[in-house]
């Protein structure tokens, strides 16, 4: 391998993320040790001080792995998707942001401006009255100061590179974290394209009783206390275990809560949020259009209930935009900025 | 692998594809698609020729798929299957495009779009076929055994003939007797014989034939199954009485104290009591205990009946009885209703005493009903000396129902002639048109002419007790445009006879819900062709006759129903049907047991293993519905030739020519063709 000390290169970098992947690679404890010994880490701007310019610095394929958390949303974010999939042999998908979008992949609800205008203007903390909104250059004395060209849609880490391996979860769990490290260490990687986890949903790690399904109406967590024994689901709790991935030892719902959905769609499954629906849809005990409307009402934001990791991902991946020279446009053209690959076009 | 060799045919159907859409330019445009082996149009794919077309292709080009884009599979699926087999092709190779009433039926004001879309249905069904699996159908043994649900004279008609072949026939019947409309009936047109005397040893022979099972005062419930073998559940409700040992002489109903109007079979002209038989012929000759009229149930004393009874008949804890059938076919035989024309306040219905529907006027002849067949108004003795018919109540009538009722001007000449008979009073017909065109209804129209019948063309504007004129006090106005002189005319008259529509049951909707076959917006169950399938549906194994399909007359409803009897013979006569081997599998392995499927299968057919863990589809059960495929929240349930991959590569093949905004992996094949 191309390096100077004999061991693998690998690169850790976030994109459009929380932080919480960071915290979940150092969770691995003393694991993490190993890590250490195995790899010789050459970028990771969360923990130590690299420059990017070392990254562009280095050959072609020169890093041998590179977890990749974070979703894509800006220039720059995908500047660096663009970068590191260069530069590395096998790029991982690492986290529900760059899987599937996770929580910044809501904004796909609603568009840049609407975004900019609320947040600089509108929100109610907001004190702007000459509606100042960042620039993408400004004059300094010192030179010209530059900032990412901030994206209309949220995308996912293949929707803008290829990826070589996914990792699920928010934050993915230790033990599969750990067994992808030991997986590279003893490069024993599943086929590219492979999602490291589970192929079946959380139901299957979790230790509920599970019975028929008839739901009348649900209950948010704090007007009920569930019984610890049976499935939350037909207690009326929301619960996106039956299509999510298994692997996280059914963790939420064995305390009292239902699983969010964080581990992504179940093994094939390309859009959980329909999948949700129609299951949800499937169990609802009502009988006229009425009584099935009065039971949704008792779901505050099913959008966000149904697709709340998996919109950048999902079919629709985002709210209709337009159309473009009388053609139907998943997005206006104009508005893909100039870093976007075209893969399909 | 060889490489796949798909051939596509676009159909002309005569202009009604090809005056909308450009077919020869969707064939060409098809004939660019990747894998697409040939690609013609025709001009009738479905004629022999165009059949031929295509078997000669599969052999001599090596076809391994075929996209028939024509019309809706419902019209030609079994067509195109049928020549994909006989050219050695597993059949659910075969895909159709609907290209007719998907595109140019519905987009015949835009040929550019209409051609569009046709690609772009074309382009769905060819990604489509591609994904499909061979499969061999399932063949059943037909049960012989036939359910017919209503027992007027459609139904009846129905299972007389099926029953004398020698197959055994279940007749269901809401009411307590069988007879439906007719029974009410006095005269029928146009021949005025005897409705009774016609209709009644037909409701015997059904009462007494060896091979028919008679289910009065019952009602299905639920219906599962398919064609052959259908699994049926009727609610027997509770008579009240046993009909073991009743031997319908009659001493409950001339003591019991309970009367009330009786609003179904006396079209609320007359009274009956709490237990009753609507009419003396009914069969079955056991009466009935309304639980709501009688006094015993509804204020716990009397017991009148039980007290006479000689033969201790009388059932008071009698329950609802459950009986489950297996049935190979069933014909619906429903009927219709007549239009309440209170809907039309301006008549006076309600309101004005002296104004009749048609169905009191029917009770009113009848030398059985309430008058004994004395033609008098409301007050019970007063013979009137003027009669004013009037036609369409509630058909032709745009705020109603725009169709025409189709027997209404037959019954009301019928009347004309039978008031004249009865009390020799003048007779006026308000009519739009008059429809007389079958065999011998026009001379019936002349012989009511030549009886002196006044003719007034014209729609009634309304039916008013307020006088105007000398001559008008104590009568009912009839407010009309006589558009044959071109005035305005007020004609008092002493009786009104409103000729009230035909309209479908309260309940079509549901029923044809229940049965699963079509209805149109009003309720009229729907043929499968119009005019060369008119008493099959959609559904296999169910077909329809009588008034429930459509307005119609006794001799037409009969026709029909012999016609049912004679396409469920025919199916017997096949001994098995083959059946579509399209069933839900779940991928065991992958199943995570979350049960969102359990609850979900109408037929039963999922079972959940406990120790696995697993639900488990029993293909026996499984009718391939696929309500269980659309809930599995992780997608481990497959819809055999609907799988996952057919449906996304069929809707990948629609969006064709969506262009991605940006990088992600959308829908590059096939790629658009410019066609010159
Ligand atoms: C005023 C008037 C006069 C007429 N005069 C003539 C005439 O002189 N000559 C002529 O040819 N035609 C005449 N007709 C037309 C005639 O009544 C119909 O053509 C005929 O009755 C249709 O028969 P049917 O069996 O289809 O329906 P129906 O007679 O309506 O019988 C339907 C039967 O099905 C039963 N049923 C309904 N729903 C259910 C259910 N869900 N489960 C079980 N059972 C059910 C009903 O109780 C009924 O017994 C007249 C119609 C009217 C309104």
């Amino acid at each position: 391998m191309a390096s100077t000390n004999g061991k693998p290169k690998l690169a850790l970098y976030w994109a459009s993320s929380c932080g919480g992947c960071e915290i979940a690679v150092l969770a691995i404890h003393e694991k993490l040790l190993e890590v250490a010994e195995a790899f010789d880490v050459v970028f990771w701007p969360c923990a130590m001080d690299f420059k990017q310019a070392e990254v562009e610095a280095m050959a072609d394929g020169e890093i041998d792995v590179c977890l990749f958390n974070g979703a894509i949303r800006n220039d720059h974010n995908a500047h660096m998707a663009h970068l590191l999939r260069q530069k590395s042999k096998v790029l991982v998908a690492f986290g529900s942001c760059a899987n599937e979008g996770c929580m910044p992949g809501l904004a796909n609800f609603t568009d840049r401006e609407h975004i900019l205008r609320f947040i600089y203007q509108e929100s109610p903390s907001t004190d702007n009255p000459q509606g100042v909104r960042p620039q993408l250059r400004t004059e300094v004395p010192e030179g010209t100061l530059e900032l990412p060209d901030f994206w209309n849609t949220v995308k996912t880490l293949d929707q803008v590179v290829p990826v070589d391996y996914y990792l699920p979860g928010c934050p993915p769990e230790a033990k599969w974290v750990a067994a992808a490290v030991d997986a590279i260490v003893t490069n024993k990687l599943p086929p590219p394209g492979s999602v490291i986890g589970m192929d079946v949903a959380v139901c299957d790690e979790c230790p509920r009783k599970r019975d028929v399904k008839k739901i009348t109406r649900f209950y948010r967590p704090y007007e009920i206390v569930p019984d610890p024994e049976i499935c939350l689901l037909e207690q009326g709790l929301f619960c996106a275990g039956i299509a999510t991935r298994a692997g996280c030892g059914a963790l939420c719902p064995s305390v009292n809560m239902g699983c969010r959905g964080c581990y992504g769609p179940v093994e094939g499954v390309e859009d959980i949020g329909a999948r949700l629906i129609s299951a949800i849809g499937s169990i609802i005990e009502a009988k006229t259009p009425e009584e099935i409307d009065a039971v949704l009402d008792t779901l505050p934001d099913p959008a966000g209930y149904f697709y709340r990791f998996s919109l950048a991902r999902s079919f629709l991946r985002r709210t209709r935009m337009g159309q473009q020279d009388g053609r139907r446009v998943a997005e206006p053209i104009a508005e893909v900025p100039r870093l976007e690959p075209e893969l399909a076009d | 692998m060889t490489e796949e060799r798909v051939g596509v045919y676009v159909c002309h159907c005569g202009h009604n594809i090809a005056g909308t859409v450009d077919v020869e330019a969707v064939a060409q445009w098809a004939q660019t698609l990747p894998y697409v082996a040939v690609a013609r149009d025709y001009r009738f794919m479905c004629s022999s020729l165009g059949q031929e077309l295509i078997e000669k292709d599969i052999k001599e080009l090596g076809l391994t798929r075929v996209v028939v884009a024509a019309c809706s599979p419902h019209m030609h699926e079994p067509t195109f299957r049928g020549v994909s087999a006989r050219a050695g092709l597993n059949p659910y190779l075969m895909e159709m495009a609907n290209i007719r009433e998907h595109a140019s039926w519905v987009h015949r004001d835009d040929m550019a779009a209409a051609t569009d879309k046709a690609k772009a249905l074309v382009a769905g069904a060819v990604r489509r076929a591609l994904e499909l699996k061979p499969l061999e159908p399932f063949k059943a043994a037909i049960k012989e055994t036939t359910l017919v649900v209503g027992g007027g004279i459609a139904g009846i008609t129905a299972a007389l003939e099926i029953a004398n072949a020698g197959y055994p026939v279940v007749m269901v019947e809401r009411e307590p007797s069988i007879g439906g409309h007719m029974a009410q009936l006095d005269k029928t047109f146009p021949t005025l014989d005897c409705s009774a005397c016609i209709l009644t040893p037909k409701m015997f022979d059904v009462g007494t034939h060896p091979n028919i099972t008679l289910l009065t005062y019952s009602e299905v419930e639920q219906v599962d199954g398919y064609v052959g073998n259908f699994t049926v559940r009727v609610r027997k409700k509770a008579r009240k009485i046993n009909t073991d040992v009743c031997t319908g002489c009659g001493d409950c109903w001339s003591r019991c104290p309970a009367k009330v109007v009786d609003e179904v079979f006396e079209a609320g002209l007359g009274y009956r009591t709490a237990v009753y038989r609507p009419f003396p012929q009914a069969v079955p000759k056991y009466p009935v205990i309304d639980v709501e009229s009688c006094i015993y149930f509804q204020k716990g004393t009397c017991r009148a009946c039980e007290k006479f009874c000689p033969t201790g008949a009388i059932s008071f804890d009698q329950e609802d009885e459950v009986i489950v059938l297996s049935v190979g076919n069933i014909v619906l035989a429903t009927g219709y209703k007549t239009f309440d024309p209170r809907q039309i306040p301006q008549y006076g219905y309600g309101r004005l005493a002296n104004v009749f529907t048609s169905m009191e006027f029917e009770r009113m002849v009848n030398a059985a009903g309430p008058t004994g067949g004395k033609v008098v108004l409301r007050d019970g003795v007063t013979t009137p000396k003027s009669v004013g018919i009037i036609h369409c109540v509630g058909s032709r009538d745009h705020r109603f129902n725009r169709y025409c009722s189709a027997t209404c001007c037959m019954a009301a000449l019928k009347f004309s002639h039978l008031v004249k008979e009865r009390t020799n009073a003048e007779v006026y017909q308000f009519y739009i048109d008059m429809r007389a065109s079958f065999k011998d209804y026009e001379e019936f129209y002349v012989r009511i002419l030549d009886e002196g019948a006044h003719m007034v063309r014209g729609r009634v504007a309304e039916v008013t007790d307020a006088a105007r004129q000398p001559g008008e006090e104590g009568k009912l106005i009839i407010q009309v445009e006589d558009t044959l002189i071109g005035r305005q005319r007020r004609i008092p008259v002493d009786m009104v006879i409103l000729m009230v529509g035909m309209e479908p049951q309260e309940d079509a909707v549901e029923i044809s819900h229940l049965f699963g076959i079509g209805c149109s917006t009003a309720g009229f169950f729907t043929e499968r062709h119009p005019k060369l399938d008119p008493v099959a549906t959609m559904t296999d194994g169910i077909f329809i006759c009588g008034a429930c399909q459509g307005p119609k007359d006794i001799p037409e409803s009969v026709g029909q129903g012999a016609a049912t009897a004679a396409r469920v013979l025919s199916l017997i006569g096949q001994k098995e049907v083959e059946i579509e081997p399209i069933r839900a599998q779940i991928d065991e392995s992958r199943c995570s047991g979350c049960r969102v499927c359990n609850t979900m299968c109408p037929y039963s057919a999922i079972d959940y293993i406990e120790e696995l863990g697993v639900s488990r589809v029993n293909p026996a059960l499984c009718k391939g519905c696929g309500t269980c495929v659309a809930a599995c929240p992780s997608q481990v349930i497959t819809g055999q030739h609907f799988t996952y991959e057919a449906i996304m590569a069929q809707i990948e093949g629609l969006l064709y020519d969506v262009r991605s905004g940006n990088g992600h992996k959308t829908v590059a094949e096939p790629q658009p063709v410019e066609v010159a």
